[in-house]
């Protein structure tokens, strides 16, 4: 039977709303959203529809080095990131990303919603 | 900093009142394990829900399309919030009639209102009141189960159905009517619905908008999927398209590709759709139009009902979301036996003590902080208006949870008199002959409605009826 050593698995860091790094591991071909459901990630309503692109609540910002190598994004993928929230160039729904090998160690941002942009607005009011 | 967690935790209370039209943003209350920037309330607040009817998510059960089973997978994280000790649903209970908003300022100290749009806006055209002519909503709650819409029995005995409004609600509809039944078949789609739509005569549905292309509501997953629809084919008018292409072309990508994918669509040949495939008897269509206004429902020759609506067509002023609809004077009547008005959902006054503006349709608030009433909050569509799809209104439910917060940070919200919660509420519907039905109440509705759908293939068969609802519980 399988046996997972510690080579096998591949190192996501997730940077959260608040500005936290949260590092978690994954297997090759675990989705993003696998990551965060298996690792029990505190990450406020993500993946609602649980992976069936009925939603956009799993997007995500990637580093431009790993966005460029990532496979090519469906019709049906971007019909629903197009809803998302402060959408980037390097963005894509967590759920439809698997991991493969050269995503070691890569950081993800999880993008602002807006009670954060409202946040951020008050925080710079203070300064 | 001291909280209130000591003697009396805080308790906050998030009502989800309304079903079908509200419904959609319920327990994004603040997650059990919330991360917001204020840690010395984690674990500190607790929640409790009230709800209109005795089942649970709103929206989710009453609005979202029975052949979009995906989307009503946000019910788990529902769930997983209400099974929290912090959190507790109590359903069956009105506010505004069982236990009034002021009462739960009493024994709340926040107070949520997220009880959405439960009503439509009104055409305010002659003959609208006419048989055959139905709100979009009563026809969405009667094929999702809702109650109160039952007993609608709707005539689909006409060729011809014509729905006013372009957002995805209307496309919602046109689906369910022009659907092969086999694929309707295996959804929570209610039995009787699915009876009256296997004789439905319907094989042609017009979706009449008063402005353009540009303008339409509706997003692009839920035109792809009328565009594919088995056995039906779209009937766009190319002309309406006319420059459209470089119109779009800076415009930002949602845009875009949702005025490509409609152009796409009305350039393309038509296909010869395979009827006996698809299981229909003849193949059915279906169009977009635009640029027309209803101003006439027109009644058939004994007036008995509804046989067609005269238009007025217009011109647009202005660009963008922002353009007007003009009418030019000249008119134009369309021959239709079904008439469904898609035009919006509307909110309504809860309770005297609650702030109402009528003109927009909206508790008025600033940031979920309801104007003039320290401790009352709103969030959802009371809060914004009736529009968006469920991350809208979850990162709105954010924001208003986001104020609840601060002002506990802040202490402008007061928690040090102990609040009873639950336990003065519930002294007050007892001495009203209210009886709550618990989560666990809906957890033995929910088996009830699952094994009666096993039998027929479905993922449950919506029971409609709140008395049996209740007499499966034992109430």
């Amino acid at each position: 039977h399988a046996h997972f050593c510690s080579e096998d698995k591949i190192t996501v860091h997730f940077i959260n709303r608040d500005g936290d790094k949260l590092t978690a591991k994954g297997k090759p071909g675990d989705s993003l959203l696998d990551v965060v459901v298996d690792n029990n990630l505190d990450i406020d309503g993500f993946g609602a529809c649980e992976g069936t692109l009925a939603c956009s609540t799993c997007h995500l910002i990637f580093e431009d080095h790993i966005f460029e190598k990532l496979d090519a994004i469906t019709d049906e993928e971007m019909d629903m990131l197009d809803l998302a929230y402060g959408l980037t160039e390097t963005s894509r729904l967590g759920c439809q990303i698997c991991l493969k090998k050269s995503m070691n160690d890569m950081t993800v941002r999880v993008p602002e919603t807006v009670a954060d942009a409202r946040q951020s607005v008050d925080m710079s009011k203070n300064s | 900093m001291q909280i209130c967690g000591i003697s009396q935790p805080p308790a906050l209370y998030f009502p989800q009142l309304q079903t079908n039209v509200a419904g959609l943003l319920w327990p994004f209350c603040p997650h059990p394990d919330c991360d917001f920037p204020l840690p010395q309330h984690h674990g500190g607040a607790l929640v409790d829900i009230y709800e209109k009817l005795p089942v649970p998510f709103g929206l989710v059960r009453f609005g979202v399309a029975p052949d979009h089973p995906e989307v009503k997978n946000v019910t788990n994280t529902f769930t997983q919030t209400v099974r929290s000790e912090r959190c507790a649903y109590y359903g069956n209970v009105t506010v505004g009639r069982d236990v009034t908003v002021p009462e739960l300022q009493q024994a709340y100290h926040a107070v949520v209102l997220s009880y959405g749009a439960e009503d439509n806006r009104v055409l305010g055209i002659p003959g609208e009141n006419l048989p055959g002519v139905y709100t979009a909503r009563a026809f969405v709650g009667w094929y999702n189960g809702l109650p109160e819409n039952r007993d609608l029995k709707p005539d689909l005995s006409c060729e011809t159905a014509l729905i006013l409004g372009h957002g995805n609600v209307a496309l919602d509809i046109a689906r369910i009517l022009l659907s092969p039944l086999q694929l309707l078949r295996k959804t929570d789609i209610t039995d009787s619905s699915l009876a009256a739509l296997a004789c439905s005569k319907v094989k042609r549905v017009w979706l009449v908008g008063r402005r353009g292309p540009l303008q339409v509501a509706f997003t692009i997953k839920e035109l792809r999927e009328m565009i594919n629809l088995p056995g039906a084919r779209p009937v766009l008018d190319p002309a309406d398209f006319t420059g459209l292409e470089s119109a779009v072309k800076d415009a930002p990508r949602p845009r875009k590709r949702l005025t490509e994918l409609m152009i796409k669509t009305a350039l393309e040949k038509p296909v010869e759709v395979q009827a006996a495939a698809a299981g229909a008897a003849a193949p059915r269509e279906w169009g977009l139009k635009f640029q027309r206004s209803p101003q006439e429902v027109l009644p058939s020759a004994d007036g008995r009902r509804a046989r067609g609506v005269r238009l007025a067509l217009t011109c647009l002023e202005g660009s963008g979301d922002s353009a007007k609809a003009i009418p030019t004077g000249a008119v134009e009547e369309l021959e239709c036996g079904l008439v469904l008005s898609s035009i919006g959902y509307r909110s309504l006054p809860l309770d005297p003590a609650v702030p109402f503006d009528s003109q927009r349709g909206v508790i008025p608030n600033s940031s979920g902080r309801v104007q003039g009433v320290p401790g009352l909050y709103c969030s959802g569509w009371v809060k914004r208006g009736p529009t968006g799809v469920i991350i809208t209104t979850m990162n709105d439910s954010f924001d208003t949870a986001q104020s609840v917060l601060e002002d506990l940070q802040g202490g402008v919200l007061d928690i040090s008199p102990c609040r009873e919660g639950f336990r003065l509420v519930e002294s007050i519907l007892r001495s009203r002959g209210v009886r709550p039905v618990s989560f666990s109440d809906w957890e033995k509705i929910d088996a009830a409605e699952v094994a009666r759908g096993k039998a027929a293939g479905k993922p449950r068969e919506k029971i409609v009826d709140p008395e049996e609802m209740l007499q499966i519980i034992g109430h």
